[in-house]
């Protein structure tokens, strides 16, 4: 569907009558693509209800219910359970335990059970944001069309970041939790992998926009590929660098919640217990914490790369 | 460059201050950013006690894994303390119920030879002695002692303990020998049984004789056409499980697609209620923004695991999931879009006296049609990978069968299968979203040309 159209010629009967003749066309295609896409909507809302353990409208009138275990009989057990302070409700069930997860740090000052899993959560996102970074940015460097050293490493390097972009981190934390046993390492790896994909493709793809100038200059003056790279491109493109970094971030805190939640450790597999128990007050607590943090990080990392480099980081939300 | 004279150097870096005399923080702010880097690296190390970790940790199984990904073992088992010696297979074994290799020799005296590598890695063996050879060595293994003994120097691919002699041949297997049994275990590449399990009657029948079996054959299971019974038999292979596999995986897309789509429907409207540019109040605007962050923030995993808690495990609850984290995520990048439009064929439609929809209609869609439908794409790829792994908490799809059959450890080679479905299904779908994108983009490209020729 291209807009340009030879200029039309002839009387003003036949080009409205052209002009109408490519509208009604192009409604029709129009028509024709939402009808398909509507069919295949429906299709797949069929074909996931039937998948699906429970059905749509059997289960909608106790989507209630369902959230009635979540209320708990009283709120201030939130807060004891996101603090790990004893509550009076506490009959030996895993339910009201709260002070027993308490991780002592000196004396009698403790570090909440909670706060403990999600900083495991932030520092496996942190640690493998920045394996990811390492890797990625001498990757970018090659994988770029018009710095890489060799053709030949440029496809290399790029097929190899591809192939960690798209193969599921799952696999490599279920891989890893064999050999460094389950735990944060294996989400490290898992996730540290899958960044150095991801953020390798955004680099090199700024990598290629860059001005080519100081580039030549260095050329000029007999620098090598190091000191091109170095001196000439890395100043260029390091504000962006970071800027993608930070997103990613944002996204590796996701990720390993996630990841957490199969056998990774840290707070998702603590919420995948508490929700799958029906345990209302700790999974509130949870999910009070989590939804902060998150938002904290985002809104951190949205301000830092404003900072950075301005309302662009933000016209293509990565 | 001339050289400079120390007074012309003065001058210099008295003219441009901000480049000579920057102020300390921004002179050792990289220096303290990087220090600051290292000290989080060496807490992070302290935290996870990775020293420890990596001490604990089995690399060796690393490449034993990544073999179990491309090729399956038999381990036959030969019964010494019976009157004759006879082979025994695991049941289940990939060969079936009557395991008959041309790699395992009876020999006219009753002793057997099994040919792990051909003749250069075998193992001889009768009640009183074994013979192993590999790695252009005899090694024979008196066994009439009460246990195994190595004749002679024991070469370093042998370990002989005090009840077992093992023979490591590298990749291809290995011999345990000791009193009263020979265990072989014989790896192959590939994979066992891909097509026909052993239960099917096809199994084992080379490709052409299946071929002409369901072109013109007679009816293997009467009343069934023998395509039909091929069609099957291979749908429900009971190792691969091909049929569930491919339902899984079809769950996944569909999950990926239905949650995506209806996130875009979903988000569309709000978000022109959200956009500061198309509607007024403010107060409207902020809490529809606020509800986006909330919807992202709560996080795919959070929704997923409530809503498989509301609908029961399956692709319902991934489907809801994604649903409710694209409402945000797509309401938020959609109205930033609209934030960032050109007002003037806005005024331009406004001017002519049209009602508030119809100004949206064709003042502004057409602006920001093409850009929604390539960030919906962008998310639908985005998602096509995500939703494997919250299947893996119960969302339906082929995360939770990957992460069931990496659990047992014990079969890779189903999930080097799954994985390379994943991929295939991952790269087709990255590519039909970058086509469609580079079509849009195109389209975007050629109307901007138009109007710039028009001025």
């Amino acid at each position: 569907m291209t807009l340009s159209v030879p200029a039309p010629s002839g009387t003003p009967h036949t080009v409205a009558d052209a002009w109408r003749r490519q509208t009604s066309l192009r409604r029709l295609y129009t028509v024709l693509g939402v009808g398909l896409l509507l069919a295949a909507m429906f299709g797949s809302m069929w074909f996931a209800d039937e998948a699906n353990a429970g059905h749509f409208f059997d289960r909608l009138p106790h989507l209630l219910d369902f959230l009635s275990w979540l209320v708990p009989k009283d709120w201030n057990d939130v807060w004891r359970a996101l603090f790990d302070i004893a509550s009076p409700h506490d009959t030996g069930t895993q339910e009201f335990n709260f002070p027993l997860g308490r991780v002592y740090v000196w004396g009698a000052f403790y570090v909440p059970e909670y706060f403990e899993l999600m900083l495991i959560t932030v520092n496996v996102a942190l640690v493998s944001t920045f394996v990811g970074f390492i890797f990625a940015v001498p990757f970018s460097f090659i994988a770029a069309r018009n710095l890489t050293p060799h053709p030949a490493l440029r496809l290399l390097v790029k097929r190899f970041m591809e192939l960690l972009r798209a193969f599921p981190e799952i696999v490599i934390a279920g891989l890893f939790a064999a050999i460094v046993s389950i735990g944060p390492i294996a989400a490290i790896i898992a996730i540290g992998l899958h960044s150095i994909g991801a953020l390798g493709k955004l680099f090199y793809e700024i990598n290629e926009n860059i001005d080519m100038r100081a580039e030549e200059g260095l050329r000029a003056v007999g620098a090598n590929w190091f000191e091109r790279v170095r001196f000439a491109d890395l100043p260029q493109v390091l504000p962006n660098f970071v800027s993608y970094t930070l997103l990613r971030v944002e996204i590796n805190v996701r990720a390993s919640t996630i990841i957490g939640a199969v056998g990774g450790g840290g707070i998702g597999e603590e919420l995948k217990l508490s929700i799958s128990r029906g345990f209302g007050a700790k999974t509130l607590a949870l999910v009070l914490l989590l939804f902060t943090t998150i938002f904290i990080i985002d809104q951190f990392s949205a301000w830092l790369r404003r900072k950075l480099v301005g309302e662009q980081a933000f016209l293509m939300g990565a | 460059m001339s050289t400079m004279t120390a007074d012309e150097m003065l001058s210099i870096e008295e003219r441009y201050p901000q480049v000579f005399r920057r102020p300390a923080y921004k002179r050792y702010g990289p220096l303290f950013l990087v220090l600051g880097t290292i000290l989080y690296l060496v807490y992070a190390m302290w935290f996870f006690s990775l020293p420890q970790v990596l001490r604990e940790s089995h690399w060796d199984r690393l490449p034993l894994f990544l073999t179990q990904w491309i090729s399956y073992d038999l381990q036959p088992e030969f019964r010494l303390d019976q009157p004759e010696i006879t082979p025994k297979y695991p049941r289940f074994s990939a060969l079936g119920d009557n395991p008959n290799p041309d790699w395992v020799i009876k020999n006219p005296d009753g002793s057997f030879t099994v040919l792990i590598d051909g003749p250069a890695r075998s193992v001889t063996f009768n009640k009183a002695q074994a013979t192993i050879v590999a790695h252009g060595q005899t090694v024979p293994v008196s066994l009439t002692s009460g246990k195994p003994l190595v004749e002679g120097q024991v070469p370093d691919w042998i370990t002989a303990h005090d009840d077992e002699v093992v023979a490591r041949m590298g990749f291809v297997g290995e011999v345990r020998v000791t009193v009263d049994r020979v265990k072989v275990r014989k790896r192959f590449l590939g994979w066992a049984n891909f097509v026909f399990d052993t239960r099917s009657p096809f199994f084992g029948k080379p490709a052409g004789e299946v071929i002409s079996l369901i072109v013109s054959g007679p009816e293997l299971k009467p009343g069934t056409s023998n395509l039909a019974l091929a069609g099957d038999n291979i749908w429900n292979n009971a190792q691969w499980q091909h049929g569930d596999v491919w339902t899984k995986l079809l769950q996944t897309i569909v999950m990926a697609f239905l949650g995506t789509l209806l996130g875009g429907i979903v988000a569309f409207p709000l978000a022109f209620f959200a956009a500061r540019n198309i509607t007024p109040s403010g107060a409207l605007g902020q809490v529809l923004k606020r509800f986006f962050d909330f919807m992202r923030s709560v996080d795919m995993l959070i929704w997923a695991l409530f809503f498989t808690r509301a609908f029961g495990p399956g692709p319902l609850a991934g489907s809801a999931a994604i649903f409710f984290t694209e409402i945000g995520t797509l309401g938020k990048t959609y109205s930033e879009a609209l934030e960032n439009i050109d007002d003037k064929p806005r005024e331009g439609v406004l001017s002519t006296g049209a009602n508030g929809l119809l100004v949206q209609r064709y003042g502004v869609m057409p602006e920001v049609i093409p850009v929604f439908i390539s960030q919906t794409l962008y998310q639908w790829e985005s998602n096509t990978r995500g939703a494997t792994i919250i299947g893996a908490v119960g969302a339906g799809g082929i995360g939770l069968k990957l992460w069931e059959a990496m659990r047992t450890n014990s079969n890779w080679a189903n999930v080097f299968y799954m994985v390379l479905l994943i991929l295939m299904v991952v790269f087709i779908f990255d590519n039909i979203s970058n086509f469609l994108r580079r079509r849009l983009s195109r389209t975007i490209h050629d109307y901007n040309r138009i109007q710039a020729r028009q001025g």
